[in-house]
């Protein structure tokens, strides 16, 4: 293989043992990059060339293997647009926390991934600066809002990425491009840096080749930040490695994802992986969440709500893009209205009405105590279950353009994955088989706290199954 | 189905220049996501507790102790327009003070 | 006057934090503009706040010095709206959970004392400031924001309308202040706006239980302008009522240079705030032991001061006057704890001592004037051996040099010259140079006396204790 297909882990094996130079690696993604980026689309900027090769250090491992981030992660120096026209210009003035930590432990930075603007989207299709294309199949989405980094990962761009999930941004691009994406527990991971959608669903995760590269990334960036109010003060989590032992793990299925909605396609899948997990000897039974069905509605309350304030400060006064505009208030009004794409305007408008006088008991409030109802059912089941599991996505990667004419359609698409954002607990998206030669995800839930048995169980199904090793073949590798 | 009117109201609130064409697209698609958002009303929640907040966690505090963070530039750095170490705008035309 | 005038009074203090409320940019006043930011207080993407806790430190000692209720379980909220000195266009605030609620405060007023009900207090961010390029909101071509002001804590104290005349409102303002300064947290500088005003004013014609529509009055920047727009509004009032109008609820904006309110209306729209909790944020616990420690930190305040005073036997015009002055009240009670005649000390503190200190614009603090060394000079009057006229002639060295009175009487030879034998030579001495005045004298002018008793001053550098020159001179010249 080629050794930008290769993971993480394994490149540092390699390096350790000098079978290979940090150049070489390095070399290996940046030849990717000129080869299938113009194809893939999955950057908004890419670091200097002489750049990136001078930060190697011959004593870590680390800067040999490049790491994409989502263009809605402050890197300084470095532009974070969002993927909008609002800050197309918009140079990062300050680190992220996380990007403090990949610092601190040398870490090499290709670039800035494409996004659905300020992660509002399922496609990428969102992005002012055109979609990011799945590198399976050039026609269809690699998912979104962190479709960029995905597709990155997938495509052998860079080793390993870091995306935001918001209701499923991080898990569904993954499940889209047959890589693993991990939204961690609400607070494990600090949001300071991270330009804020709705601050109550969002976390930024890893996104990775396998599950070992993402339980490593995922110790790397996780712990307290004194700058992140809601980051929780305990022990990290440190990376230990992984065991393949799942016999006696109790796994859930939750019925109402197995339902209507759902792809024929995709279920057989999950039903392929069940007994993939009973044959490890896991213990899989059904399990019913009967407010579920009301997630989608409940989210699509919340996160418009707080993205309507979150993104109130975008007014051209103190940085990115600004309108004409005789006073202040026309030249604010005129910004926002040219600056944000449909996808963002419609969720600022809906956000407002909602919060409005006279709605907010009837949406807001509403939305808050169902919030409360779902993830009081997540707690019923995992005192029976260890884990949950579901498709990530009830579809199959759809074609560029085929959902964008209906929102309200897009926004159904998100029923697997909101509801862990809403309960503020931690899943995993794993590939777990191909159809038709694309990708199918399967979805592992825990219960707060819980990913290192998210990790354990994700490891115990990759490792029995062949998906974990496929790499998409699009002309040009 | 909501007016133009309430459209409009709310584009204000939002400070969000539309486009008629924009303005009827909103209105028609605004009102199916609230049409289908009025579905949480097929379950009585008078006696469930709101979460407002996910976590566990009260009293997260910082000590008092000054820094200095950015200098003039950097807080000036991606500004649109700026003056003699202020950000410039258009007027402000009566309202507030 | 047969209307009743009902009055609400809303305070904005900043608080004398070293760092911001929600980052760690230093409280700092005429830096450069833009000196004192962060990704927080500029609302840069991606910043998030983090609570100062001395902030809420203060507003729990100020909601407790006026007896409110303190709220265990305070959020906050997002006030959403937009404005150019906003930097996320959405203040972060406290909406129906304030820090302190049902306080008060007991006023004099006309009628004796008083109470003013307080609502509320609560703690939250300030904005940036705007500056005009004509000087002026209107008329302008562009405008200038500085952000070193964005992110103060500012605590939000609101009455209810329980003040009925100006004087009231100015004793309530004055009373409010002296507490904010007495417990450290403010500096309640209103023409420097580290204290800002806005009242609600609505009159009724008497006997009419319901309150009339009010309005809200903005830019009272001082004292007097809060006794000025009050009367003004409240003529305004009366007049519009009394000749068959209808109060219209709206939003006033007292015009300084032309002496009136003006309306606002039309330029304002009603505000839609859209609060919800503040989800950046985690909620407080403001438990028992904490309020409690908190509570014995609680400095004697002004009134609990002017009572003491009074006991100890001062008039209360200069009770009132030293317990309104943090400063001055403690170097009053520093000294008399060492030199125990409290008339002694105020009367010096509040005559001799405030006129030096206002030449020399200072603060006592300011001045090299310590309570030991007060208590000294006073020490030395009281037992004869200075006279206060040197003692006041003393006393700008004092102040600015902080020399022991003892050690400058000796030095200078200043010591009251109380032994009958040397001030009978000096006395006999001017007799003999001026023979003239004392033949005036005995023929009956009085005014040579004065002048002979000056002439013996004058030889004794001031020395000579005056009761004794007199008794003396007189004997003399028979």
């Amino acid at each position: 293989m080629d050794l930008a297909d290769l993971t993480a882990h394994s490149l540092i094996e390699l390096i350790k043992k000098r079978d290979v130079s940090h150049l070489e690696v390095v070399n290996s993604f940046l030849e990717r990059i000129e080869r299938c980026e113009s194809r893939i689309k999955a950057y908004l900027s890419l670091r200097d060339r002489e750049d990136i090769i001078s930060s190697i250090r011959e004593d870590n491992p680390y800067s040999a293997l490049l790491i994409a981030i989502k263009d809605n992660i402050l890197v300084k120096g470095l532009r974070a647009t969002c993927a909008s026209k609002i800050l197309s210009n918009f140079i990062a003035p300050y680190n992220a926390t996380v990007i403090e930590k990949l610092n601190q432990r040398g870490f090499n930075i290709a670039g800035k991934t494409n996004l659905d603007e300020f992660a509002m989207g399922s496609s990428t299709e969102n992005s002012s600066f055109g979609p990011t294309k799945n590198p399976w199949d050039l026609e269809r989405v690699p998912g979104g809002s962190s479709g960029g980094s995905a597709a990155s990962v997938a495509m052998g761009e860079s080793v390993w990425a870091l995306g935001s999930d918001t209701g499923g941004s991080i898990r569904q691009p993954a499940s889209f491009c047959g890589v693993v994406g991990l939204k961690p527990t609400y607070g494990t991971v600090s949001r300071y840096g991270l330009v804020a959608f709705a601050s109550s669903l969002d976390q930024i995760g890893p996104i990775t080749k396998d599950v070992t590269d993402n339980a490593l990334l995922y110790s790397i960036i996780s712990g307290y930040d004194p700058h992140d109010s809601t980051s929780l003060k305990l022990e990290p989590y440190r990376f230990t490695e992984l065991q393949q032992d799942i016999r006696g793990v109790k796994i859930g299925v939750i019925r109402e994802l197995m339902g209507e909605g759902v792809d024929n396609a995709v279920k057989n899948c999950i039903n392929e992986a069940i007994n993939t997990f009973e044959s490890l000897g896991a213990i899989v039974d059904e399990v019913s969440l009967p407010h579920i069905d009301y997630s989608v509605p409940t989210y699509y309350i919340l996160a418009p709500a707080e993205a309507s304030s979150n993104l109130a400060r975008f007014d051209g006064v103190r940085y990115g893009f600004r309108a004409f505009g005789q006073t202040a208030e026309e030249m604010m009004s005129n910004t926002r209205g040219e600056g944000f794409g449909p996808e963002v305007k419609r969720r600022i408008m809906l956000g407002t009405y909602v919060l409005s006088a006279g709605y907010y008991e009837a949406f807001y409030l509403k939305a808050l105590k169902f919030r409360n109802l779902i993830a009081s059912d997540f707690n019923s089941a995992f005192k029976e279950f260890d884990v949950l599991i579901s498709p990530t996505s009830p579809v199959l990667p759809f074609k560029l353009g085929e959902k964008t004419e209906n929102p309200l359609e897009m926004y159904l698409s998100d029923i697997c994955t909101i509801p862990i954002n809403l309960a503020g607990i931690p899943a995993i998206s794993i590939p777990c088989g191909f159809v038709n030669n694309l990708p199918v995800g399967l979805q592992i839930i825990g219960p707060t706290f819980s990913e290192s048995m998210l990790f354990r169980v994700a490891y115990g199904f990759e490792q029995a199954t062949p998906f974990h090793k496929n790499r998409p073949n699009v002309g040009g590798r | 189905m909501l007016s133009i009117e309430e459209v409009m109201h709310i584009e204000k609130l939002a400070r969000l220049k539309l486009s008629d064409k924009e303005r009827e697209q909103y209105r028609k698609q605004l009102s199916d996501v609230l049409d289908y958002a009025a579905r949480l009303n097929e379950i009585d929640t008078t006696n469930v507790p709101p979460m407002y907040h996910v976590l566990p966690v009260t009293n997260v505090f910082r000590e008092d102790s000054p820094k200095q963070n950015f200098s003039q530039e950097d807080a000036l750095k991606n500004a649109p327009l700026k003056e003699n170490g202020f950000f410039v705008i258009p007027p402000i035309l009566g309202g507030e003070e | 006057m047969d209307y009743e005038v009902n009055i609400g009074i809303e305070i904005h203090a900043e608080l004398l934090t070293s760092s911001k409320v929600f980052c760690s940019c230093p409280v700092r006043f005429g830096d450069p503009p833009n000196t004192l930011t962060c990704p927080v207080c500029l609302g840069l993407p991606g910043a998030l706040p983090v609570l100062n806790k001395k902030a809420v430190d203060f507003a729990i000692l100020t909601a407790l010095a006026l007896n409110c209720q303190i709220n265990e379980h305070p959020i906050f909220h997002r006030k959403n709206y937009y404005y150019p000195d906003l930097p996320k266009n959405y203040q972060i605030s406290q909406y129906d959970t304030p820090i302190g609620i049902n306080g008060y405060l007991d006023i004099e007023s006309e009628d004796g004392e008083k109470r003013i009900r307080i609502r509320r207090v609560h703690l939250e961010e300030d904005t940036g400031k705007l500056l005009h390029s004509s000087g002026h909101i209107t008329h302008s071509e562009m405008s200038f924001v500085d952000f070193n002001r964005s992110g103060v804590p500012l605590l939000e104290i609101v009455s209810e309308p329980d003040i009925s005349t100006t004087e009231e409102a100015k004793e309530y303002l004055t009373n409010i202040r002296d507490i904010l300064i007495f417990l450290g947290v403010c500096d309640g500088k209103m023409e420097e706006g580290s204290m800002r005003c806005e009242a609600n004013i609505s009159v009724r014609k008497k006997g009419v239980q319901r309150l009339g529509t009010k309005t809200e009055l903005k830019n009272i920047n001082s004292f007097r302008a809060v006794e000025r727009a009050l009367l003004y509004e409240i003529d305004r009032q009366i007049k519009v009522l009394s000749s068959g109008g209808e109060v219209v609820q709206e939003t006033r904006h007292w015009d300084e240079k032309n002496d009136r309110t003006v309306s606002m209306r039309g330029k304002e729209e009603a505000h839609d705030y859209r609060y919800f909790p503040e989800p950046d944020l985690v909620p407080l616990e403001i438990d028992k032991s904490w309020i409690e420690r908190l509570r014995s930190l609680l400095p004697e305040l002004p009134d609990q001061k002017y009572e003491k005073y009074k006991a100890l036997g001062l008039p209360s015009y200069d009770a009132k006057l030293l317990a309104h002055d943090i400063e001055l009240s403690r170097f009053f009670e520093e000294t008399v704890k060492i030199f125990d005649n409290p008339k002694m000390v105020s009367n010096w503190l509040l005559g001799d001592i405030t006129k030096e200190l206002k030449d020399r614009n200072k603060f006592i603090s300011q001045t090299s004037l310590s309570p030991d060394i007060l208590a000294e000079m006073l020490s030395l009057i009281e037992e004869g051996k200075i006279s206060g006229r040197i003692a006041k002639d003393l006393l700008p060295e004092l102040i600015d040099k902080g020399i022991s009175p003892k050690r400058l009487i000796e030095e200078r030879n200043l010591s009251q010259i109380t032994d009958t034998e040397s001030v009978l030579e000096i006395i006999r001495q001017v007799i003999r140079d001026n023979t003239n005045v004392v033949e005036e004298y005995k023929r009956g002018k009085e005014k040579s006396f004065i002048f002979l008793v000056g002439q013996v001053m004058k030889l004794t550098k001031g020395r000579a204790n005056p009761k004794l020159v007199n008794e003396l001179l007189k004997k003399e010249l028979g």
